[in-house]
């Protein structure tokens, strides 16, 4: 993978809006953006309602994955163009969703909704209507999720990219700051992870940055061993599905897997080494 | 909206009156001739310009973040290029309020 599979720019998909065969695809966790205004002809994707099991802690499962694909009428060969707010960070979460059940054809959407918006590109408020179809998905690919148990093994050993903020890294908050801040779990970070803040891969527009900075932010300025497995993570596995992207879709690692279980499972284990402060 | 998500609302996470005195809470408008800019962001940076944390602007223009007390810098991007900055120092129990002007 590299830059140019992965990634289209606005206006890629301006020209593609009415293209048969590909679908433009918004995913928010806050629904009132597309409401307000979305690309014209894309539908929507809530990562809670849609991607998220409504009891056990885990995502969809394949025969949920089918039936959410099948009714919102994308196809197996079509090309899925994704994107969404906060620097494609839902978007990204969603891309990783596809890939881990299969799906070939899938792009995001560079700077995403934000970049969108800031160019005064046009918004349309009509929600699409698509025959529905018969969706296939693969078994979940586990080459790009890890768990607990692998995660723990991999402390000293792999690369842990802790992608949250350095406060949060170090223990003094325990979530994002634009979200309240009580919590049940152990402030801190897994030891031996590295603090890259997944916002610092995007530009201020929410575009990517060049693989060259990107390169430069993760290898020599944080120490990450690009030649060593990794394994990135956050709060609850969004942010880090950001930096997956970067690593593994952007600048093409081969061993890159995404922790959705992240710190609220992590910092919530009994037992577990925790390391507090600045990263080393 | 609840905080099992990391998602960022328009305007920010609505706040309850008993939860403005535990958290260190900034908020603000971003208004254009008086009248609110709904499509825009609001992004919170920390020392060097390090960036923590972004919300889309509410129907009102508004935006709310969690900080920790301490020193912020408050950035609004909108359409047309508009690039705006404040300061401003988040403390517990205390709400500032940061104005912006397009």
């Amino acid at each position: 993978m590299s830059r140019s599979d992965v990634l289209v720019d606005a206006d890629w998909v301006e020209a593609h809006i009415n293209t048969p065969g590909t679908v433009i695809v918004e995913v928010d966790e806050d629904t009132s953006a597309y409401d307000k205004g979305h690309i014209p002809s894309a539908v929507k994707i809530d990562w809670k309602k849609d991607l998220q099991d409504p009891v056990r802690r885990d995502f969809v499962d394949k025969v949920g994955f089918e039936a959410l694909l099948s009714e919102r009428g994308i196809s197996n060969d079509d090309t899925v163009v994704l994107y969404g707010g906060n620097n494609n960070w839902f978007a990204a979460y969603a891309y990783w969703y596809f890939k881990l059940y299969g799906h070939q054809n899938v792009l995001l959407l560079d700077g995403g909704r934000k970049k969108w918006e800031l160019d005064s590109r046009e918004l349309a408020t009509d929600v699409p209507s698509r025959a529905k179809t018969s969706y296939t998905a693969t078994e979940q690919d586990a080459s790009l999720r890890a768990k607990r148990d692998e995660v723990i093994e991999a402390i000293g050993k792999q690369n842990l990219v802790d992608v949250r903020s350095p406060d949060e890294f170090a223990g003094r908050l325990l979530a994002p700051a634009h979200l309240p801040q009580e919590q049940a779990q152990r402030g801190g970070h897994i030891p031996t992870a590295k603090n890259v803040p997944w916002s610092k891969a995007a530009n201020e527009d929410g575009t990517f940055k060049a693989d060259g900075e990107l390169t430069t932010l993760y290898k020599e300025e944080a120490g990450v061993d690009f030649g060593k497995k990794t394994i990135a993570y956050c709060r609850i596995g969004e942010r880090s599905a950001h930096t997956w992207f970067v690593l593994h879709e952007i600048l093409g690692l081969p061993n890159v897997k995404n922790y959705d279980g992240s710190w609220t499972e992590y910092g919530s284990l009994v037992g577990v080494p925790i390391e507090l402060g600045e990263g080393k | 909206m609840s905080n099992d998500g990391c998602g960022a609302p328009a305007g920010g996470v609505t706040i309850t009156k008993d939860k403005a005195g535990k958290e260190a809470i900034v908020e603000g408008h971003v208004l254009s001739g008086g009248a609110p800019v709904a499509t825009g962001y609001a992004r919170l940076l920390g020392t060097g310009d390090e960036f923590v944390a972004e919300v889309p602007l509410g129907e009102d223009g508004g935006f709310r973040f969690f900080a920790a007390p301490g020193d912020w810098t408050l950035r609004v991007l909108a359409p047309g290029g508009v690039r705006l900055e404040q300061s401003v120092s988040a403390d517990i129990g205390h709400i500032p309020t940061v104005e912006f002007a397009v």
